[in-house]
């Protein structure tokens, strides 16, 4: 029985983050009232020409540097020819032959993911298909049209296809979002449609180097869409190859509600785009002093942030993952570090990681707005022994919620261990007093009883102590009277 | 009366604005109905302007002048039809940057002309609204397709007047008129707010009586426009004044004088042209550009390629004509049937077949081969000439209906203004004299980019030597 290997490529549209749009001033801005961030260039009318946003250029440089890509000399954008409604010129300029960048990569998780090209292109309008069942439009009873979109600046990046499963798709989205998202060039809301994601998928035996015929799958607006797009697609083609059909090469739609992908586009309306230069735009040629520019305001890249906190901190990478992906939280987390007086860098990222990041999604707060001082003397008072791991976690909500200092709610609430040796002597020699016959009987009981009897002293010295005792050192002292 | 002098007068306080655009609107009243230069004429909107001149609020250097614009170029709230039935109930939220570059100046805008549809044509027979007719004979075309513009001038409806130029539209008929027109470099003039036939040769330019006025509408027009990223950036042109040829280099452009279908008159006209710049005191000698024989078909594939793209927004979804149809592509298909003419629909179909896949390089990257070597064709010339001399027209003005069965011949009376435009270079017709039947002729002046003060002196002696 022949194995087949799944081979992916994705084509990812991400709006850029830009203030006003491509080729026009109108402001680039989601969620407006429809057709009023509209104006003579950016609805194509008769004599209007476009002028190149320079933000633009200079985002697609700032990826550039992200994903490793070539910067030609000069890049050159094209017309691409189709008529659909919601394209106001009934062309879309793009990129064709002559790219902004080329030829970069990716790394997820060790791999290396080719990035074959990320060029400039303006979005379309969107389209809302009314009556009808589905919400397409060849069953719809009219159709309307929102330019708000149209012209916003788009960044098409392309990956070559070296992506072999849908949980690798799925982790290079993750990680070129991550990296979008911290060069600051775009929003990546998938929800919202400012990143899009398009997946070839075709199957091969394994072991072969030539490609499949493939599929190009459009409609994924989720992560989980992707996935399960992927792998029914996969599934879809190997059914076919295995008996001995072909895969037609074409667009499929992901049907969401029906878990699975259906034919689009049938041949003959198959596209000729004649794409040809874009006759009102000069080419791009990035001068030096703009790459040099674009160089030096780099941030540090999602991947290179984790293998520091990996390093300097000793953390886990899973966890470096998650603290890397909220925007902000490592330079809370930095902040805090660099605030401690006993604690440790790894015992910060634990409570960053955890409950910081369980109240930041609960608020929806940004981590600019919290105290990183607060939290490493939370750190530090555990640290010292002055409260338990159990009490900071109280301690730490109520600093995040009332914007108190720990050691002051501590105090207040007298909440402060008893760590000091001779005092928790008393208490002991206290406890077995009241309890003559304890230790006999400990001794001669089996694992379970011993540790439910121990459990039983623990609980007993805590109520005498006012739940303030430090268990550490109360089971130290344990140890010695029990053994 | 010359538009210089007009200005001169009118801010001098010795005329009214609104008197001298009195005088050119009688004259409209009088011929319009015969030649049809004009789609539309803004005579309430042009006496508001005239009067706002006359009360001092805008006495620039073409104050209280009368202009008349092509209508492919958008005027706020005014109709802009193109002649084009496609644009039907269209007006444009806007002004182009040539009209509001004009208004500034004090120009009063008297009306919008007619035009072969969307430029396309050299006869101005290709307007949705009717041919306009040559004022020296009204069974003669204008030439085209700045035709309304040309008759304008001629007919005495406006001093000036505003084409554009993607293949000779300015020049042709200015020279079919007896009158004087001008396609500036590429990227002098902004095309922002002209309605593209084909962007990468388009370009706007004026018409006027004499060589001075010309300078004075284009000096008026011209300098860079952030709106426009092909504009040139720099400093304003200054045309001068000067008719001063002596030591010029001026090169006769021998595969034109040479060329088949060249009437003895036009050829006899230019090489008069040329002794009398050469009896002014310039060098004259003929000179080769091979390549220019392939101008005519490379221009028709790149201008009608740009045009089927340019042109793809007209699909009755957002303004201008609709024709309903059963569903979004049925309607966009039968609008455009409607809308556009038998020649746009040729231009449309020609130039996505040469864009086509597998057509692509054989056509349209062919096409732009031929270009560059036209180019080149020039430099080289420019190492030994400072101006170049030709025909504008091969012929005089023909008759109405003489060449509309025959789109070859039609396309051949831009045989030797469209190599001009492939360059960019600035190419201007001076009137030269007339034919047997009185008829005139205009003679070619083009130059290098930038050349405008040159080729502008070169026509100025053209113009005092012309019989």
């Amino acid at each position: 029985m022949t194995a087949y290997e799944t081979v992916i490529g994705l084509e990812v549209h991400a709006e850029l983050a830009t203030a006003s749009k491509m080729f026009c001033g109108c402001p680039n801005e989601f969620g407006e009232e429809p057709n009023t961030n509209i104006c003579p260039v950016c609805l194509g009318l008769p004599g209007s020409l476009p002028v190149l946003n320079e933000k633009a250029v200079e985002y697609a440089l700032r990826v550039a540097e992200a994903l490793h890509l070539h910067v030609p000399a000069e890049s050159v954008f094209s017309r691409k020819n189709y008529f659909y409604p919601d394209m106001p010129k009934n062309y879309q300029t793009s990129q064709y032959d002559l790219p902004i960048t080329c030829d970069g990569w990716l790394d997820v998780d060790g791999a290396r993911i080719g990035v074959t090209r990320a060029h400039l292109e303006e979005d379309t309008g969107k389209s809302s298909h009314m009556g009808g069942a589905t919400g397409r439009i060849h069953d719809a009873d009219f159709s309307l049209v929102d330019y708000n979109r149209a012209g916003v600046p788009l960044l098409e990046i392309v990956s070559e296809p070296d992506i072999r499963s849908a949980d690798q798709a799925k982790r290079y989205v993750e990680e070129l979002r991550a990296a979008l998202l911290a060069i600051g060039v775009s929003d990546v809301k998938m929800e919202e449609g400012s990143m899009r994601v398009d997946a070839n998928v075709s199957v091969r035996p394994s072991g072969s180097n030539e490609l499949g015929t493939r599929a190009e799958i459009k409609n994924l607006n989720s992560l989980r869409s992707l996935v399960h797009a992927i792998d029914y697609e996969a599934e879809r083609q190997r059914g076919l190859v295995k008996g001995g059909e072909s895969v037609v090469q074409e667009t499929r739609h992901w049907d969401e509600a029906g878990g699975r992908t259906i034919s689009g586009r049938s041949k003959e309306e198959a596209h000729d785009y004649r794409y040809f230069p874009e006759p009102d735009l000069v080419p791009v040629a990035p001068t030096e002093e703009m790459r040099a520019q674009v160089r030096a305001s780099m941030p540090e890249l999602p991947s290179e942030q984790r293998a520091r906190l990996v390093r300097d901190w000793g953390i886990r990478e899973e966890d470096a993952r998650v603290i890397v992906a909220v925007p902000g939280l490592v330079t809370y987390a930095e902040r805090a570090v660099a605030a401690l007086k006993t604690g440790t860098a790894k015992d910060i990222a634990n409570w960053v990681r955890q409950d910081v990041l369980a109240y930041l999604n609960e608020t929806g707060l940004s981590p600019a707005v919290l105290s990183a001082e607060m939290l490493a003397e939370l750190v530090d008072l555990v640290a010292a022994g002055t409260i338990s791991r159990n009490q900071a976690k109280d301690v730490l909500d109520e600093s995040l919620r009332e914007e108190k200092w720990p050691r002051d709610i501590v105090e207040a609430k007298g909440l402060a261990q008893v760590s000091d040796e001779s005092a928790l002597a008393a208490a002991v020699d206290a406890f077995f007093a009241a309890n003559a016959g304890f230790v006999d009987e400990y001794r001669a009981a089996d694992d379970k009883a011993q540790k439910k009897k121990r459990g039983f002293a623990m609980g007993e010295l805590m109520k005498s102590l006012q739940g303030k005792g430090n268990a550490q050192v109360l089971n130290k002292l344990l140890d010695e009277r029990l053994s | 009366m010359s538009a210089r002098e007009i200005a001169a007068d009118v801010r001098a306080g010795r005329r009214k604005a609104r008197d001298v655009l009195e005088e050119h609107l009688a004259r409209v009243d009088a011929r319009e109905a015969d030649v049809h230069a004009f789609n539309l004429v803004l005579a309430d909107a042009a006496r508001a302007a005239a009067d706002a001149v006359d009360r001092g609020e805008n006495v620039g250097p073409l104050a209280g002048v009368p202009v008349a614009l092509k209508d492919n170029m958008c005027t706020r709230g005014i109709a802009t039809t193109c002649s084009s039935r496609i644009l039907e109930g269209w007006r444009p939220p806007y002004d182009a940057t040539v009209v509001e570059r004009l208004r500034a100046a004090g120009a009063v805008v008297v009306g919008k002309t007619n035009l072969d549809e969307f430029a396309m044509g050299s006869s101005t027979e290709n307007s949705a609204f009717g041919p306009t007719r040559n004022p020296h004979d009204l069974a003669l075309v204008p030439g085209g397709s700045s035709g309304g513009s040309a008759a304008a001038v001629a007919a005495g409806f406006a001093p000036l007047a505003l084409g554009s130029d993607t293949g000779g539209s300015i020049r042709q008929p200015a020279a079919l008129c007896g009158v004087v027109g001008a396609k500036p470099t590429y990227g002098a003039v902004s095309r922002y707010g002209l309605i593209a036939f084909a962007s990468s040769l388009d370009q706007i330019g004026p018409f006027a009586a004499n060589v001075d006025d010309a300078a004075l509408l284009l000096e008026t027009i011209w300098g860079h426009d952030p709106c426009d990223s092909t504009s040139i950036a720099g400093s304003r042109a200054s045309l001068g004044s000067g008719a001063d040829v002596n030591g010029l280099r001026v090169g006769l452009i021998q595969e034109m004088i040479g060329s088949e279908g060249l009437e003895p008159a036009v050829r006899d006209a230019v090489r008069a042209a040329a002794d009398a710049l050469g009896a002014a005191g310039a060098k004259v000698d003929t000179v080769s550009l091979p390549s220019t024989q392939y101008g005519i078909a490379a221009y028709y594939l790149i201008a009608p390629a740009e045009a089927s793209s340019n042109l793809a927004r007209y699909d009755g979804v957002r303004y201008g004509l609709r024709v309903d149809g059963e569903d979004v592509s049925r309607m966009n298909a039968a609008t455009r049937d409607a809308g556009f003419g038998r020649e746009v629909k040729r231009r449309i179909m020609l130039g996505t077949y040469a864009l086509s896949a597998g057509y692509y390089d054989a056509y349209y990257g062919q096409a732009q081969r031929v270009r560059t070597l036209i180019i080149r064709d020039f430099e080289r010339a420019y190492e030994q000439f400072d101006v170049l001399l030709a025909p504008t027209s091969p012929t005089v003005a023909f008759e109405i209906g003489a060449k509309t069965a025959d789109p070859l011949a039609m396309y051949l009376c831009d045989v030797c203004t469209v190599p001009v435009n492939l360059t960019g270079h600035p190419g201007m017709s001076v009137p030269f004299g007339t034919d047997a039947a009185g008829l005139p002729i205009g003679v070619q002046v083009i130059a290098p980019a930038l050349g405008e003060p040159v080729m502008f002196r070169v026509a100025r002696a053209i113009e005092e030597a012309s019989p």
